[in-house]
């Protein structure tokens, strides 16, 4: 039964199954919201009101020509998709959604798993670089050194963000977290700064408008990607909207108080708290325009990194008046 | 890394609409050097237009760009209109006018998209293309084309306004001029906008100068030339009442902003006319033979200032025809506000002068890696046209 209820966990919720499944609805969501906020239609008609687009955008991708440039590191170049897709679908086994017991340390809960998630949510950018890099094109490698440069603009930043909700919460365990504020949720208000700073970064991470500097389109072609096709660009793109669906559910575990209530009442909390950070997302997309990697590195640096520790510092004072 | 390597921009690139070849020096982020290459959009339109009459040419000329169609084939008939000792009645004048400044304001507002789109904010790009079809659908209902208007003649125009277009026209002005003032504002005082487009692709107003700027990139730089206001035609000046508008900020937000303003000044103008419309003929009668002689004709393109050379031998088909479309004369003031810039800024410097490369190419003599330049005249190259299709199996 115990084997069963782990295979379930790995393959289908909130595994591999529901990961592909539920990324693509996101893609379709952010997809339509952008085109609603831009007076156009979106997605219509591949399944009901475009909702299968996204799946068959993956396929048709999956079934074109995969090319390699002659002159890439062609081991790396092959390899560093699939390993980030695996680094994205594994950080999103951590997700606590109902396969855990607080009391219980287990494979996919225990203490420090905050820490993993977000090494495990860094790991794609490192491939987007060694992606760029292996590429040996022009355009891939400025893409690849504004990759690493964007790295270091909203990294410091995340960090700080959700160090916040875990040091009130006084535990390094996202279920433990989650769980402090389903039992307190009047702390929840204290965390918004580290929250906005967060959906920021998380929007850098995800390279999103206006954040998108390493696949400018207009200037680089496709950045990062430029050499990418077939099979490989299609795990690509599986892996942002994967990575955008973690990455909503590991803001909503902090800030939002995790989703309580065990298979069922769970599972609608992890759509409708996710859902509500691609929401935003799609909104900060929708107005804004690309801004350069320099104004990018003078606004972490000068907002963002010094909001997120204001924010500790409430913390930390807050902390000592607290029961 | 302080190394510098060349990037190639174009002949394919996605900021390029159209082909054509920048090489840059980047030193990481930062452009050193930049140099263009044209000639991969060469039509050889100004040697057609000899093998064609003038009237044929009209519509040749008009196909120079699909976007200022109509400053084409109005720069060319009122050339050959001056030849030819004509002068269109004042209802021909008005209707020649209105068609220029609806062509602006559909050329501004596909501007404003673009340089939205360049720098990466899209639903700007999508809502002023969306106001675009407003005028779209008006530049089709009084010329029965969205594109190529086919519109001028010589001696006037080819299709008169009736009472229920003008009423349309004006419907559809007032709704434009109460949208543009939002894209004004918008593109002046969104943070992300204003961070990309303020003090990026600096062109001092000397430097305007010396580099032969035209339209709306010279008047950005507080340089107050305009054909309409400076070589009066089509009604200006003594019939239509026109304001210029200018600016002193040198940069992409200048331009931006000056292009925004001139499309309120556009409004204006069409609303004079429409209202002020003269009774009577639309064309005079032209002669099918243009006497001997040659003439300059320039009019106020949305891009700039657009020049027509036209030299007649008093037969039905001219003797030379020379263009110059106003994204060449911007091409040196672009290479200058590209140096020293981030290769960020590359589109939206390029887009800020809104070019239109296939209107500007020219015939470019390639050498090859020894030095051996190839220059083939006409009959050489008719000749090699005939043969490449003839080994392919094609009868000419």
């Amino acid at each position: 039964m115990d084997l069963l209820k782990v295979a379930l966990y790995f393959l289908v919720y909130p595994g591999l199954l529901f990961l592909f499944v539920y990324s693509t609805f996101v893609e379709w969501v952010d997809r339509k919201l952008y085109a609603r906020f831009q007076n156009r239609r979106g997605p219509l008609y591949t399944g009901r009101a475009g909702l299968l687009q996204p799946i068959a955008d993956f396929i048709k991708l999956m079934a074109k020509e995969d090319i390699v440039p002659e002159a890439a590191d062609k081991p790396l170049f092959n390899a560093v998709p699939v390993l980030a897709l695996a680094a994205v679908l594994t950080s999103g086994l951590l997700l606590p959604v109902w396969h855990f017991t607080t009391g219980i340390v287990s494979a996919t809960s225990f203490p420090g798993d905050i820490i993993v998630m977000a090494y495990l949510l860094s790991l794609p950018t490192f491939a987007y670089f060694l992606a760029g890099w292996s590429s040996a094109s022009m355009y891939a490698s400025i893409g690849a050194v504004r990759v690493l440069t964007l790295l270091f603009s909203y990294e410091v930043p995340m960090f700080l963000a959700i160090l916040s909700p875990a040091v009130l919460a006084g535990s390094w365990r996202m279920a433990e977290i989650a769980q402090f504020y389903q039992l307190h949720p009047e702390y929840l208000p204290l965390n918004i700064i580290a929250f906005a700073v967060a959906v920021l970064a998380l929007q850098a991470k995800l390279e999103r408008l206006p954040f998108d500097i390493p696949e400018a389109e207009t200037e680089l072609v496709g950045g990062t990607f430029t050499e990418y096709s077939g099979r490989k660009l299609a795990l690509f793109r599986l892996l942002t909207d994967v990575q955008m669906v973690v990455g909503a559910g590991f803001l909503a575990t902090l800030f939002l108080a995790g989703f309580p209530g065990g298979l069922i009442p769970g599972f609608l909390w992890l759509i409708l708290k996710t859902m509500a950070i691609v929401v935003i997302l799609a909104a900060i997309r929708s107005v804004t325009a690309r801004i350069r990697i320099d104004q990018m590195v003078s606004f972490s640096w000068g907002y963002l990194a010094p909001a997120a520790l204001l924010q500790l510092v409430i913390v930390i004072i807050m902390k000592g008046f607290l029961p | 890394m302080s190394e510098t390597f060349v990037l190639p921009v174009g002949p394919q690139h996605p900021a390029l609409k159209e082909p054509t070849s920048f090489r840059f020096k980047v030193d990481g982020e930062y452009i050193i050097d930049a140099d263009l290459r044209l000639g991969y959009n060469h039509r050889g339109m100004e040697k057609g237009c000899e093998a064609r009459t003038y009237v044929q040419d009209i519509y040749l000329l008009e196909r120079v760009c699909g976007i200022c169609s109509n400053a084409h084939m109005t720069c060319f008939a009122q050339g050959v209109e001056r030849l030819m000792g004509i002068e269109p009645p004042p209802r021909g004048l008005f209707i020649r006018c209105l068609m220029g400044e609806l062509e602006r304001i559909h050329s501004h507002l596909l501007w404003l998209g673009v340089a939205g789109h360049e720098i990466g904010f899209d639903t700007f790009f999508m809502y002023t293309w969306r106001d675009r079809e407003v005028v779209m659908d008006l530049l089709e209902m009084v010329s029965g084309n969205r594109v190529n208007y086919g519109m001028q003649t010589f001696g006037g125009v080819r299709r008169d306004l009736d009472g229920t277009q003008i009423k349309t026209l004006l419907e559809g002005i007032a709704a434009l001029k109460a949208r543009t003032p939002y894209y004004l504002n918008l593109g002046a005082t969104e943070p992300t906008m204003v961070a990309r487009i303020k003090g990026v692709g600096l062109l001092p107003k000397q430097k305007a100068i010396e580099l032969n700027t035209a339209g709306p990139t010279a008047r950005a730089s507080g340089v107050d030339f305009d054909v309409r206001k400076d070589d009066p035609y089509a009604g200006f000046g003594d019939l239509i009442p026109f304001t210029i508008v200018t600016d002193d900020g040198c940069d992409v937000l200048a331009r931006v902003v000056v292009r925004a303003k001139e499309m309120m000044a556009s409004y204006d103008i069409m609303e004079f006319i429409l209202k002020n419309l003269p009774a009577g003929e639309i064309r005079t009668k032209a002669p099918r033979r243009v006497p001997e002689g040659e003439t300059v004709s320039r009019v106020e393109a949305q891009r700039g200032e657009c020049i027509h050379y036209i030299r007649a031998n008093g037969t039905d088909k001219p003797d030379r025809v020379k263009v110059r479309a106003p994204t060449l004369a911007n091409w040196p003031a672009t290479l200058y506000m590209l140096r020293g810039a981030f290769l960020a800024d590359i589109p939206i410097i390029m887009a800020a002068i809104d070019p239109c490369l296939s209107c500007t190419d020219r015939m470019a003599v390639i050498s090859d890696c020894r030095g051996n330049e190839k220059v083939w005249d006409w009959e050489t190259l008719r000749q090699h046209g005939i043969d490449f299709h003839r080994r392919r199996g094609i009868r000419p």
